[in-house]
């Protein structure tokens, strides 16, 4: 089970790791996805539960079927992901930060400063 | 789907003591199903059952909708890989020949790659070969034989872990080209874990867990932390174990966590993490002792 971790269940693994290709560029648009087979070789699962994973991101609209050739990365997949992590940003990112930060005792000011002067600045442009 | 395997109400007793007590489950069709369990739980005598090789004491086990035991169709669609395979005297070159004569769908062309990727010497004696190489032998028959039905008991003894890569990948490609249904007993469950549809575990002969694998994943979680937050945590939860050290605990609750619960441990400062199927087997297993130990007291 190559990168997966034991916890959660496998097919969810899967297709957030495909949607982590997609939202990085890795997995363009248009692109073919992974087959299943490829999938269950790679990750070293269960076909079954490569296809399930596939299936998710199907039903997430970020892949398409096409018969007999295999499935593709939708148009607007890759917007689709961006918008729906930036709305669960603060919830997973933010909230655990602020949480983290008030039992260290860091205040507001000394946080945003910790952001302004971390190796790590925002790269992406505001698209 | 269908059941490939039905086992219904099987008992097996030995001089009055029960090795298996009134086990049923399925195993469908296509499907790669662990079997898991302590040492001395009952896999070995019911994949025996299963194969033929050995009569239930009471209830019934069926393959393919016929009893294993009379049926010769049904078992040269079978192969039963065991851990302690017992060849006559001849040289591995010999045991393929017989193996390919057996079973009507043998490929032999996989049978040789999986002899040069398990580096097996073709002229050597099976009774010469060292414990791994026996094993690595019979996971090539296993695999080669292309039977509907495939048990593989603790096939890996003496393997290496490199060898054991060869098989899970043997076993997930050959899957994938010519699907089958594979029960495979093993001790390596998180190995294994990434292979099973299904997990039946036993435990002193009983039934103590059959699930999907992706069900069971994250089915535990255990939580860590100062003993007050911990317990304040756990309250309203099936709790499977507790672990003091000092004013610290590890407790093992049933059940997946949502965004709720892990909100909540941020605040009562404890610490989340999911527990994998092996822990959650091993708890299964221990759930069971605890019932007999009562049952025993009562």
């Amino acid at each position: 089970m190559a990168g997966l971790d034991e916890g959660s269940a496998l097919f969810i693994q899967i297709a957030e790791r495909l949607a982590d290709q997609i939202a990085e560029g890795t997995l363009a648009e248009g692109e073919r996805a992974p087959s299943t087979n490829e999938l269950s070789a790679y990750y070293r699962i269960n076909p079954a539960t490569a296809a399930k994973g596939l299936n998710v991101m199907i039903d997430d609209g970020l892949l398409e079927k096409r018969r007999g050739i295999g499935m593709f990365v939708s148009s607007g997949a890759r917007q689709q992901l961006l918008d729906s992590r930036r709305k669960q940003f603060a919830d997973r990112f933010v909230d655990p930060l602020i949480a983290e930060a008030t039992r260290l005792g860091i205040n507001t000011n000394e946080l945003v400063a910790l952001i302004e002067n971390s190796n790590h600045t925002p790269g992406g442009t505001n698209s | 789907m269908t059941s490939a395997i039905s086992v219904d109400a099987l008992s097996r007793k030995y001089r009055g003591q029960l090795a298996l007590d009134n086990v049923s489950f399925n195993v469908e069709s296509h499907s790669i199903t662990g079997l898991l369990g302590r040492n001395g739980a009952g896999k070995t005598t019911l994949l025996r059952i299963v194969a033929g090789n050995e009569f239930a004491t009471s209830g019934k086990v069926t393959v393919d909708g016929a009893d294993p035991a009379t049926n010769d169709v049904v078992l040269r669609h079978m192969v039963f890989v065991r851990e302690d395979q017992a060849y006559p005297e001849i040289r591995v070159g010999q045991a393929l020949l017989v193996a390919s004569w057996f079973y009507p769908n043998w490929d032999s062309a996989l049978a040789s790659s999986l002899l040069d990727e398990f580096n097996l010497p073709v002229k050597r004696r099976v009774k010469k070969l060292s414990r791994g190489m026996r094993s690595a032998l019979g996971i090539l028959i296993g695999l080669a034989a292309r039977a509907d039905v495939t048990l593989f008991d603790e096939p890996y003894a003496g393997l290496d872990p490199v060898a054991r890569q060869i098989f899970y990948d043997r076993l997930l490609a050959e899957y994938a080209d010519y699907p089958r249904t594979i029960l495979l007993s093993t001790h390596l469950i998180d190995e294994a874990a990434g292979l099973l549809n299904r997990v039946v575990v036993l435990d002193k002969g009983r039934l103590v867990l059959d699930a999907e694998t992706d069900d069971l994943r994250g089915a535990a979680t255990s939580v860590s932390g100062p003993i007050a937050a911990v317990e304040e945590f756990c309250t309203g939860r099936t709790v499977w174990n507790r672990q003091p050290v000092a004013a610290h605990e590890t407790a093992v609750v049933a059940g997946a966590m949502g965004d709720d619960d892990r909100a909540r441990a941020v605040a009562l400062h404890v610490t989340l993490e999911p527990q994998t199927l092996q822990q959650v087997v091993v708890h299964a297993a221990r759930a069971n002792a605890t019932d007999t130990l009562e049952r025993t007291n009562a």
